[in-house]
């Protein structure tokens, strides 16, 4: 669907960067930890399955009130707080003027469920409780009345309207991974277009959830009992869940110009497809088909948000192995899996090396991640979905 | 020659296809005959026990039934119907293969009730917790549940059964999604970005705990008997919105390219607008300055004045704050006009079809525009004296309507507002 550049395409710049995750808060943080190589993992608390918990965070920091804070779910105060980190880095918040019609695309599951409430139903029907009006007196006795709007998906961007002040557009997209790849080529799209001057684009994931690993384990995708890096897990295959939350402030080059914004990188392109996975080797052709809309060269950088899950991940693989001049970061590895947030996270560790003049090294045993020497002035990066949807995105330097 | 553009030079965005599917039945012939009748799809629900419930009554769509039984497969099914129904009429692709991305609209997914009961029984226990249902959960037996509650599954379905072109997009903004779903469409048309787009609303979460979770917000009617009565627009003795489920599905094309394939062209989506509250998560700004910018930005999107307006197909839930809200504002930015100006709310007789209420009510503005009729609101017996609308109360009325504006209003701050006409302006 991606078409040629019209002649009066905008520059888009990525003028802010907020990130919260298993390892730490903000880029200085996360970029001292990259190059530690660290990985903070959690085995113990839904063992044999394994998480990457969120770092302590002082939520005060960015959500002050603690109404607003009781109001969320972790997920939802993962969000709001990565997003405030954003519009911090990108020098707008408070800025009630720019706030007022700043675009939002959010890209969001749900909420979680409350799992006291679940058991308990469940347990009591297992005891054979179960008249017809059982479930319904259950739910209207013990669930919170406000916990419905902790699990909305586009409450997310309704806490960061409310707790923020961002306020021009609202829109949520849904859809694991290609929604934030989506989230991201609709904002680069309608900036490109003339149709917004800045927006705000990212997600949120509270992976240390029961609930979600009951989901993925229908699919057998979760990862169980030995941690190791994505590229590593071959035949064993699955991911670790991870708590992460990453939003991008996207900006018209003139618009971030006019306020002396300092840009992190540019946002050149961001293309997105869905391939029949039942056919063999389909997502190896998809990522093939989008490589040649991105218009790189035969050597560079490439993040990649690989899940670990097969046969996806070796579909990759084989398709990286076209590219060997490109030295490939596995952000699932540190990070986990955090769906709708891996590629924002892709997007923001890209501009983040982009703007510190390095790419951070590699993390993975296995030899197909190698040392990349200089400033890059290019990455790639790459999103493909655990069970559907593949995307990517050039992030470059300013010249 | 150059293409036909609208006032801001940009491309003109038209309707060739429209499919609707509500509790008053599936297809645009069906829905409008009774529609413009005043009949009810609001009914006592028998698709689960209602013992325990404040509110008893919802627009199901019973006729149409999905085998394991889901929200999301009945959603699906809903979608799937209303954009057959769309694509029949616009005539556009091959079977198979829509020239274009899609836009849907979908309540959020979770896992429901039925299968997290299956879920536990398998544990074998009788107290347990969710460690004990993850032990059971892999090994293949559930594995089907992975994808039909993954949120993209039924974008997923829906690509691929009518082969729309690129990564499908859900989105939820709320009550205003079907109205989002929309604009996402015109917006790419606008930036060249595509010729055609689908763009589908579809909800079918009539399920106890949907219903808990808004009985629990008080956002419900518990007015259930009889339930036909119980959705009341802008009466003095509205309580609430009546949950319901629906889907409407459109085909937009750019004019230019309808013209040149000799589409039969159904209507003009002239104009979008969104504008967001953020006052509180289910409450409108007390000075309703964000609707009346949703509705004012939408107007300039259309290049047209207030007084060019002749229908608000009004999102009119009838709870008691949106009602109030509706007409205050709208009253600011139609001053003098408004009273020569008909409102209605179709979710008078086929309930609050949530994400997909946009989609469909824009589908109802643009029968509208064709029949030159105005479907009622029904349950109209006691005007509320603070809502001046001209409302058509109980019987439709033929109206000459050349520009209608619908409007769609959801948690979280979500505004959103349409102006669909017949021609382009």
């Amino acid at each position: 669907m991606t078409e040629p550049k019209s002649a009066g395409a905008k520059e888009v710049w990525i003028t802010g960067i907020g990130i919260v995750s298993s390892l730490g808060e903000g880029l200085d943080a996360h970029w001292d930890a990259l190059n530690a190589g660290k990985i903070n993992i959690d085995d113990k608390r839904f063992a044999p399955y394994i998480v990457h918990p969120l770092a302590p965070v002082t939520f005060d920091a960015q959500i002050p009130k603690k109404g607003d804070q009781r109001q969320m779910e972790a997920w939802q105060r993962i969000g709001t707080y990565a997003a405030g980190l954003a519009l911090d880095s990108a020098g707008v918040k408070g800025n009630k003027e720019i706030l007022g019609r700043m675009d939002m695309i959010v890209a969001a599951g749900g909420g979680e469920r409350d799992i006291a409430v679940d058991a308990s139903i469940l347990s009591a029907d297992a005891k054979g409780n179960s008249s017809p009006g059982f479930l319904n007196e259950r739910l209207m006795n013990d669930l919170r009345p406000t916990l419905f709007l902790a699990q909305l998906s586009n409450l997310l961007a309704g806490n960061i309207a409310i707790v923020h002040g961002v306020c021009g557009t609202s829109r949520t997209f849904m859809g694991e991974e290609a929604a934030s790849i989506d989230a991201a080529r609709i904002a680069l799209a309608r900036i490109e277009a003339g149709q917004s001057d800045i927006a705000l684009v990212g997600a949120a994931h509270n992976g240390e959830r029961s609930d979600l690993l009951v989901l993925y384990e229908f699919g057998d995708f979760n990862l169980t009992e030995k941690f190791s890096p994505v590229w590593q897990r071959e035949e064993r295959g699955g991911f670790a869940l991870g708590s992460a939350g990453c939003f991008l402030v996207l900006e018209a080059r003139e618009h971030a110009e006019a306020r002396g914004a300092k840009p992190h990188a540019k946002l050149t392109k961001v293309v997105a497809d869905l391939a029949q996975r039942k056919q063999p080797r389909a997502v190896t052709k998809s990522l093939e088909a989008l490589w040649p809309k991105l218009g790189v060269g035969d050597s560079g950088a490439l993040i990649t948000g690989a899940t670990g899950v097969e046969p996806v991940t070796s579909d990759e693989k084989a398709f990286l192995r076209q590219h060997p001049g490109f030295a490939v970061r596995a952000t699932g590895t540190m990070f986990g899996h955090t769906l709708e947030t891996q590629f924002p996270l892709g997007l923001a560790l890209a501009a983040l090396s982009i703007s510190r003049g390095a790419l951070f090294p590699p993390n993975d045993p296995t030899g197909l991640e190698v040392e990349k020497a200089g400033s890059p002035d290019q990455i790639i990066v790459v999103g493909t979905g655990h069970w559907q949807g593949e995307g990517m995105a050039l992030v470059e330097a300013i010249k | 020659m150059s293409a036909p553009r609208d006032k801001l030079g940009r491309p003109i965005v038209v309707v060739t296809g429209m499919g609707v599917v509500t509790s008053l039945g599936a297809g645009k012939q069906d829905n409008w005959a009774k529609l413009t009748a005043g009949e009810s799809g609001i009914r006592t629900v028998t698709r689960f026990p209602i013992d325990g419930l404040k509110t008893t009554m919802a627009g199901t769509v019973d006729f149409v039934t999905v085998d394991p039984f889901s929200s999301t497969g009945l959603s699906e099914r809903l979608a799937e119907m209303a954009t057959g129904e769309a694509l029949e009429q616009a005539a556009i692709g091959a079977k198979a293969d829509f020239p274009g991305p899609l836009f849907l609209a979908v309540a959020p997914v979770e896992v429901e009730w039925p299968q997290r009961l299956e879920l536990g029984r398998a544990v074998g226990k009788t107290e347990f917790g969710y460690e004990d249902m993850l032990r059971v959960s892999g090994g293949g037996r559930f594995t089907a549940y992975h994808r039909r509650f993954m949120f993209g599954s039924i974008a997923s379905h829906l690509a691929e059964t009518f082969g729309t072109k690129g990564s499908p997009i859900s989105l939820s903004t709320a009550c205003a999604s079907g109205a989002t779903a929309i604009q996402l469409g015109v917006e790419a048309i606008r930036r060249g970005e595509a010729d055609a787009a689908l763009c589908v609303g579809t909800d079918g979460s009539v399920n106890p705990e949907a219903m808990v979770r808004f009985s629990l917000l008080s956002a419900l009617s518990t007015q259930n008997d009889p339930p036909q009565a119980a959705s009341r627009p802008f009466s003095k003795n509205r309580d609430g919105f009546v949950m319901a489920e629906g889907a409407g599905a459109m085909v937009l094309e750019s004019y230019e390219s309808a013209i040149a394939r000799g589409a039969k062209i159904l209507g003009v989506v002239a104009g979008c607008g969104e504008l967001t509250d953020s006052f509180h998560r289910t409450r409108s700004s007390p000075d309703g300055k964000p609707i009346i910018g949703c509705m004012r930005k939408t107007l300039a999107d259309a290049g047209l004045e207030p007084e060019q307006i002749d229908h608000i197909n009004a999102h009119g839930t009838a709870t008691p704050e949106n009602d109030k809200m509706e007409y205050n504002t709208t009253a600011v930015v139609f001053g003098d006009h408004l009273p020569k100006i008909p409102v209605s709310s179709n979710k008078s007789m086929v309930g609050h079809t949530i994400s997909a209420a946009g989609a469909v009510e824009a589908v109802f503005s643009l029968l509208t525009l064709e029949h030159q009729r105005i479907p009622p609101t029904i349950n109209y017996e006691i005007p509320d004296p603070a809502i001046l609308f001209d409302v058509v109360g109980n019987k439709a009325r033929d109206a000459k309507v050349t520009a209608v504006m619908s409007n769609s209003f959801g948690f979280g701050g979500q505004n959103a507002s349409l102006i669909l006409t017949r021609e382009p302006v």
